[in-house]
């Protein structure tokens, strides 16, 4: 015991050499960096190639307020928690019908490594690149979503329709790259959730009797809970910083700011304009704030309430046999 | 019986939906491959065409001579970037979850818990920040401050830590340095090997998420001759190239085929790792 605690003691000092690089990475490229980010929301830092910065000396908080009262941030803010809910609640949805299809061994779907395959590609592909792919799509005056309209009749004035000049439209549009984009991967993870459950439960059931409804509801869904606020918290901190599609399909956020998110926001204040970098940091750090707090609380809400309790009763038990040793103990020792 | 009709019936539903799905994949990107064969007037006239026509070369010309899109450029830059971060990322995160893995330190436990909660931060919330820096030691054009960053990994690393502790048995380890082998050597000749599958799957995520990335090369590189393929896309949307479709779907293209090509390769092992990655996660 003694020989290999000492073992132990002397490769020990790799364990830390080996985490240097990484350390020193993070220190400066990530960890400084939020200082720094943080630091500037209470400076005056703004302009183009301008570093000098100074404490605010009036209000320190003005950029904070400034920023949670200026309408075009909240509209951003509306937007961006807009466009994700409207595109998660779809995407997860499609998802776990076709995760319930393709697990389900009653209905067994050929090729269904082949639709995964095909569902998952859109999500490989530079978001950049989609983004302008369907801006050219639903083109003005003449883009393919139109010649589909005219050819097949839908569009009954005849006239081409120049999209993006609805708000709802852009909106849209942007809401179903997301949710193209993403369905695929939501899916291919539901199904290895659910195949990660114990087959055994799902033969009893059918054994019960229980019908295709009742078994997704009362056994699938219960069992895949980890899954599903995996996919919930990653979906949830990519959309509070979906930038490259509402930034790149319509120009200039379109009618009303309608695709303005709150990063898209933060670029446009820190890298256009007047530069006014003391306002980015200010937002950056209150989205930073938000995504902590609804991460923090999605764990809360979400965490296995029976496994708190078993772990609770384990730590019990143990402390009792615990116990129940040290009384033996001193009972030989009498 | 009327079981077997039921389950015919809802298996006919799901294939036509799992089709109409496939056609949604697969149709954006064939408009686009095929206009980007046909001229900006064909486009106009109409911009839905199933079929190839002839003017790709002309597209080209169009596209090498006006504008500032560059596919060769973006294209080296973009390889350069994404190659050399996904080399640090796997190699530098596979070594960190050996000093997890193998070593017992005090902080170790510690530190495992810090990886975990420094996972979940994004980019855009720090990027003020990085900016100022690196505009302060007039790196911005620098490749160089794309790449480094990749060394701390923190989703890679807690994903490598779960993967070694039932393939990397410590008694390996162990036997290696009763051989006299050195700690760094044990770790490059006898760890990386048995962790390759791991880095695989990690490595094609990470380059393809590199090379994807718009945000930060976007605030850093200001030069043109640095630009990475995502920056290159976004030109397209430039005034230059407003009348020329043709051109425009010819500059898409360029991006996302070799971007389809890889995946189809490798789809199967990418597929996979999707999975694999939210179940150890």
């Amino acid at each position: 015991m003694k020989n290999k605690n000492n073992i132990n003691a002397k490769y020990a000092k790799f364990g830390y050499i080996f985490v240097i690089p990484f350390v020193v990475v993070f220190l400066i490229f990530s960890f400084w960096p939020i200082l720094y980010t943080t630091a500037v929301g209470f400076t005056d830092l703004k302009g183009l190639g301008n570093t000098n910065m100074h404490l605010l000396k009036d209000d320190i908080f003005a950029n904070f307020k400034n920023v949670l009262s200026s309408a075009t941030f909240q509209v951003s803010i509306k937007n961006t928690v807009k466009m994700w809910v409207l595109n998660f609640i779809p995407q997860v949805l499609l998802a776990l019908l076709l995760a319930s299809w393709f697990t389900d061994k009653r209905s067994k779907v050929a090729g269904e490594g082949f639709f995964k395959i095909i569902f998952y590609m859109p999500n490989i592909i530079t978001a950049a690149t989609v983004a302008i792919l369907f801006a050219s799509l639903f083109g003005y005056p003449m883009g393919p979503v139109n010649d589909l309209m005219t050819r097949f009749g839908l569009n009954r004035s005849g006239e081409p329709i120049n999209f993006f000049l609805s708000k709802g439209v852009a909106q849209g549009v942007v809401i179903f790259i997301q949710t193209w984009m993403w369905y695929g991967y939501t899916t291919i993870n539901i199904i290895a959730g659910v195949n990660g459950i114990s087959p055994e439960i799902f033969e009893s059931a059918e054994v019960d009797g229980a019908t295709r409804t009742q078994t997704f509801f009362q056994i699938t869904l219960p069992n895949i809970k980890t899954i599903m606020l995996f996919i919930l918290v990653t979906s949830l901190i990519g959309g509070l910083n979906m930038f490259d599609i509402p930034k790149l399909l319509v120009t200039n956020s379109g009618p009303d700011n309608a695709t303005k998110t709150t990063s898209v926001f933060i670029y446009d204040q820190a890298f256009s304009g007047s530069y006014l970098y003391n306002r980015a940091g200010a937002a950056s750090m209150i989205m930073f704030v938000i995504i902590v707090i609804l991460s923090a609380l999605l764990f809360y809400l979400m965490r296995d309430k029976d496994e708190v309790a078993l772990k609770k009763l384990a730590k019990k038990q143990e402390k009792m046999r615990a116990a129940e040793l040290k009384a033996q103990e001193l009972l030989k020792g009498v | 019986m009327l079981d077997n009709k039921e389950t015919k019936i809802i298996k006919i539903f799901i294939y036509i939906v799992c089709i109409l799905l496939t056609v949604l994949s697969i149709f954006p990107f064939w408009i686009m491959i095929v206009n980007a064969t046909r001229s900006t007037n064909q486009i106009q006239q109409h911009a839905v065409s199933l079929i190839p026509s002839t003017y790709l070369m002309n597209n080209v010309k169009i596209i090498t001579e006006k504008g500032s899109f560059n596919a060769m450029v973006g294209f080296k830059n973009s390889i350069i970037i994404s190659g050399c971060s996904t080399l640090c990322a796997t190699y530098f995160s596979t070594l960190t979850a050996y000093a997890i893995v193998v070593y017992d330190w005090k902080l170790k436990n510690a530190f495992f818990s810090f990886v975990m909660a420094i996972m979940m931060i994004p980019a855009q919330v720090t990027m003020i920040g990085f900016y100022q820096m690196v505009y302060k030691i007039g790196m911005t054009n620098n490749l160089l401050m794309l790449i480094i960053p990749s060394v701390a990994a923190p989703s890679m690393v807690f994903f490598m830590r779960q993967y070694m502790i039932p393939s990397l048995p410590l008694e390996i380890v162990q036997a290696a340095r009763i051989d006299g082998a050195k700690e760094f050597f044990t770790f490059n000749v006898i760890a990386l090997p048995i962790m390759k599958p791991a880095i695989a799957t990690q490595a094609i995520f990470t380059f393809v998420s590199s090379w994807n990335n718009l945000f930060t090369p976007m605030v850093l590189l200001t030069k043109s001759d640095k630009y990475t393929m995502p920056i290159m896309v976004s030109l397209l949307k430039g005034d230059i190239y407003k009348t020329e479709y043709g051109s425009i779907y010819l500059g898409l293209t360029l991006t996302v085929l070799p971007l389809i090509i890889v995946y189809l390769f490798l789809a199967k092992y990418i597929v996979a790792g999707v999975a694999l990655g939210s179940v150890k996660g």
